[in-house]
């Protein structure tokens, strides 16, 4: 059936089984593979993106559910600069194999446009639909911790390795 | 000739980076190529069962079904024979088939959807029976899982390794007469140390593209051995070597899960070859649960003697450790591996036992950290228990009997395996200190006083890796049925290019590790090289050095130190040439800045771009020169590395719901020399985080018909952000004498250190209740269970 959306603010027109995945559109059709497929339940987050600016896991909707609706994916994240998150997540280590990643700047992305000043906890919490079995999220939490810094305007902190006795 | 500049040590950003967090990186799934065709297998509900019959006919008249295959269409190429012979695997099983997830039919259709349509149309006819999933059950040989084997035990491994039965008979006697005295205490528990999935957060993925003509075929895979994929895909379809390319590109994590070589992947590349089409099969997180390794999987029981003042007389492990249905690459070493590091970093007589058992599941290998988290879990937490039962701080027991400082180089340890280097009470003097032990210990009693239930739990380890001796190669330990040598050799090969910048070329399957950024640092540091302009090459066979992959935390001690070889033997060279552009003796040449000049002189200079230019134009070098500049190097080290540590958890429990909250958790770590701390750190993190999940959370649970229950990440709960706290790190640094660098390896390190200090942490905050001991995971039901076990025994 067709489809019409908006994608990275580009007009997309498209032709769909019903039963295809939004994901799968993303990925097959649009050719955006930095959305990542890690499970079939919804759980890892691997697949996050933000629809119409609210973050969904792209994995558990269907194509058809995004029509007339604007899709932001990792690749059109920071309008073609580095957002401050992705930004964070290469200045303090925030990702390791890089699987998890594009769906987890997307969770933390979509956590600071809420709330430029979160806590330790509320970012734990903001992010914890999003599964990474590299990184233990230390340097996660610190990465988001960064954008935030940067986006309010701040000096972040110094990095971890940095102070080890 | 020196260099004066040095990369090493700093914690310089990720060269990998910058495509990643656009999304730019190019995992397997991402790669396309036109015509692909897509697999889905028809699996085993099963866990034991022979296959009657399969119907494929309404399959295959679905249209864009291309292809249903079944035992009979691979019959030719033969079972995948792993090492030791063991247990091989039948690509496709049509006879008794021995775990609930095991491939009976392949589907190849135009896309998935429809090879999914025809995996639900294939019938397959099973006649049902008993399965063996019980250890002990098995251990018995009751009933075999491989009706043609005499025994369900494949092998035992015991310690001290190398002595002969009676002499390992003689450690036991000696420890059995210390129990008898009467100054003694005996502390004896069994204890699980139970199965885990693994769980990259990309599940595995194959593609397979035929060349006609070439008659060759290129496979891209989600693996950590590139190398040994290629050789096992050539001798299963008679192709050689060079006619297999296997290429690595973006693996999203791998844990040991992907250091395997799996039906699917020679299928795959066999059914590309038959249909003249690109060919993918994408595993689904169920199929990664049912037929991707596990790992763990022992039950045992650890027993101390001990005097009142916490000299350790002896100390046994007698355990059986679940091998799954087969044997894969490591399957039987795993245990093995865990004998390595079965006297952990103490100096006592010690006996070791483990039966290796089939039983109906999974076949187990490597997980992160592949028998040492196993072997090390059980001897901290006996000796945090006779540290309790005698009253004695447990860091003063471990101190007590550490090897010591003064022992190496070679020291031995009790369980028979010689030890680079090492200084144990200086690392947990470091932690102890780091930690503020003792007020953290005034800060816990001040919180019991208030009726909290907060405990501290320190647990040490020392760990194996770089594997290193070749010879272990000779016990059976070695992909000869891949084609591959037998021998753990690392390299590199490092090239000057004419423009001054230089390439890396690796033998390494990195998942994660950040390869690109260490290598481009640790050639820089011996050529003076800019970091930015040296690019790092790994996982495609066409291009790479030989190598054996990425595992057992040996990439930067093995075949770091074949680029490092390699970087000093172009730089011999080019001091060579320098000299002549400078007139100097290649003595006084010093590379630094980005070129070299002559010792004092630093005005006298020549560029990388002068010498690469005459390295490629001999006319204008010394006669005799010639041309290139570069280097490939195979490394073998002259034993493995041993890293050790100590780590420290702080808990709280809450009674009511048996909720365990890590208050603290701080490490003191000692990998030799660092080459970057960053990595180093995010490596650490990694590890512990593992290791808390197997304490806390997670548990590959089987019903008793052998159903796994644990199958998706609903059931199996690995650890999110808002389950962990920020870890403190700290470190000590002791490198090693095995290779120039010093450097002993980190991969595994926070996982095997990790599990056990939960656990004691947790024992100790409910010590004021009773509560001795506490299976993993500690997941709240069992903590309030064991809390109500303690209270009706009136404690």
């Amino acid at each position: 059936m067709q489809l019409s959306l908006t994608v990275n603010g580009q007009a997309v027109n498209v032709d769909v089984e019903p039963r295809t995945l939004l994901v799968h559109l993303l990925r097959e059709d649009l050719g955006l593979t930095g959305t990542h497929v890690g499970c079939e339940t919804s759980y890892c987050g691997a697949c996050t993106v933000h629809v119409d600016g609210t973050t969904v896991k792209s994995c558990a909707m269907l194509a058809v559910q995004a029509a007339g609706t604007e899709v932001t994916t990792i690749e059109g994240l920071g309008n073609g600069a580095l957002h401050p998150v992705q930004e964070g997540f290469w200045e303090r280590h925030g990702l390791q194999c890089g699987y998890c990643t594009p769906g987890m700047i997307m969770s933390a992305a979509g956590l600071l446009a809420d709330n430029d000043n979160p806590t330790e906890a509320e970012i734990r919490h903001g992010i914890e639909g999003n599964l990474c079995r590299c990184t233990g999220y230390h340097n996660i939490v610190r990465a988001v911790e960064y954008a935030a810094a940067k986006m309010r305007g701040d000096e972040p902190s110094a990095p971890d390795w940095e102070g080890e006795a | 000739m020196t260099t004066t500049t040095s990369a090493l040590g700093g914690a310089i950003r990720r060269r990998e980076d910058p495509a990643l967090i656009r999304g730019l990186g190019r995992y397997v799934d991402d790669i396309k190529l036109p015509n692909e065709t897509a697999v889905v297998f028809v699996r085993s509900p099963f866990a034991r069962a022979k296959v009657l019959s399969i119907d494929t006919s309404e399959a295959l008249a679905i249209e864009g079904v291309l292809a249903v295959y079944t035992s009979d269409d691979v019959a030719d190429l033969g079972p995948l024979i792993a090492q030791l012979s063991f247990a091989p695997r039948p690509l496709l099983n049509g006879g008794e088939v021995k775990h609930v997830g095991e491939a009976v039919a392949m589907v190849v259709a135009e896309n998935r959807y429809i090879a999914q349509d025809g995996a639900d149309a294939v019938f397959v006819d099973y006649d049902p029976m008993e399965p063996v999933l019980d250890l002990k059950d098995a251990l018995s040989d009751r009933q075999l899982v491989h009706a043609d084997a005499e025994s369900n035990t494949l092998v035992s491994w015991a310690g001290p390794f190398g002595a002969e039965p009676e002499d390992q008979q003689a450690v036991k006697d000696q420890i059995d007469a210390a129990k008898l005295r009467d100054d003694v205490v005996v502390v004896a528990q069994e204890m699980t140390n139970q199965r885990l999935i693994p769980t990259a957060i990309e599940p595995r993925r194959v593609l397979a593209e035929w060349r006609g003509g070439y008659e060759s075929l290129n496979v891209w895979s989600s693996t950590q051995i590139p190398h040994a994929l290629a050789g096992a895909i050539g001798v299963s379809l008679g192709l050689p070597s060079t006619s297999v390319r296997v290429v690595a590109p973006e693996v999203g994590g791998g844990f040991g899960a992907k250091l395997n070589v799996y039906n699917d992947e020679i299928l795959v590349s066999w059914a590309a070859r038959q249909l003249g089409r690109p060919v993918r099969w994408a595993e689904t997180r169920r199929e990664a649960a049912n037929s991707t390794i596990h790992g763990r999987g022992w039950i045992g029981t650890a027993t101390i003697v001990g005097t009142r003042d916490g000299e350790i007389l002896g100390y046994e492990f007698e355990g059986i450790a679940d091998m799954g249905a087969y044997t894969q690459n490591f399957t039987v070493a795993i245990p093995f591996l865990g004998l390595f590091v079965g006297s952990g970093q103490y100096k006592m007589p010690t006996y070791w036992n483990i039966d290796c058992v089939v039983t109906n599941t999974v076949t187990t290998d490597a997980y992160r950290g592949a028998g040492r988290p196993e072997a090390i879990y059980y001897l901290e937490r006996i000796i945090d228990m006779y540290a309790r039962d005698i009253g004695m701080d447990p860091t003063d027991v471990r101190r007590k009997n550490f090897i010591a400082k003064e022992d190496f180089p070679g020291a031995v340890s009790p369980v028979g395996f010689a030890m680079d280097t090492g200084d144990y009470a200086k690392n947990l003097d470091a932690l102890v200190d780091a930690a503020g032990y003792e007020a953290l210990k005034a800060e816990r009693d001040a919180a019991r006083a208030e009726g909290r239930h907060v405990g501290i739990g320190v647990a040490s380890y020392v760990e194996v890796c770089g594997f290193a001796p070749s010879g272990l190669a000779e016990l059976g330990f070695n992909w000869a049925g891949y084609g591959l040598p037998s021998a753990f050799n690392g390299s590199g090969l490092v090239r000057v290019n004419p423009d001054a910048t230089a390439t890396v070329i690796i033998g390494t399957g990195p998942t994660g590790q950040g390869h690109q950024t260490t290598w481009a640092q640790l050639v820089s540091d011996r050529l003076g090289i800019p970091v930015e302009n040296i690019t790092v090459k790994h996982g495609d066979t066409a291009d790479s050095p030989m190598g054996i992959g990425t595992f057992g935390s040996r990439s930067a001690a093995v075949d770091g130190t074949a680029a490092y070889q390699a970087a000093d033997r172009v730089r011999e060279k080019a001091a060579k040439l320098a000299a002549h552009l400078l007139e100097a003796s290649e003595d006084d040449i010093v590379f630094a800045d980005g070129g070299a000049h002559v010792a004092g002189s630093p005005e006298s200079r020549a560029e990388w771009s002068d010498i690469a230019a005459i390295a490629y134009q001999v006319h204008k070098a010394p006669e005799g020169t010639e041309p290139g500049l570069e280097s490939e190097v195979f490394f073998t080290p002259s034993n493995a590395t041993w890293p050790f540590g100590s780590h420290l958890a702080m808990v709280e429990v809450d009674p009511e719901t048996g909720n365990v909250e890590i208050l603290r958790y701080i490490t003191a770590d000692d990998c030799g020399n660092v080459i970057n701390p960053m990595i180093v750190h995010g490596q650490i993190h990694g590890g512990i985080a593992q290791g808390i999940g197997q304490a806390l959370f997670e548990d590959a649970i089987y019903d008793s018909d052998g159903n796994l229950l644990t199958g998706s990440l609903v059931d199996y709960p690995i650890p999110t952000a808002a389950d962990l706290p920020f870890f403190e790190l700290h470190s000590t640094v002791t490198p090693t004498d095995v290779n120039p660098m010093g450097v002993k390896g980190v991969g595994e390190a926070g996982t095997i250190g990790s599990a056990q200090t939960i656990v004691n942490a947790v024992v100790d905050a409910l010590e004021p209740l009773g509560v001795r001991h506490i299976d993993m995971p500690l997941r709240p039901r069992r903590v309030w269970e064991a809390i109500q076990v303690a209270n009706s025994e009136g404690r």
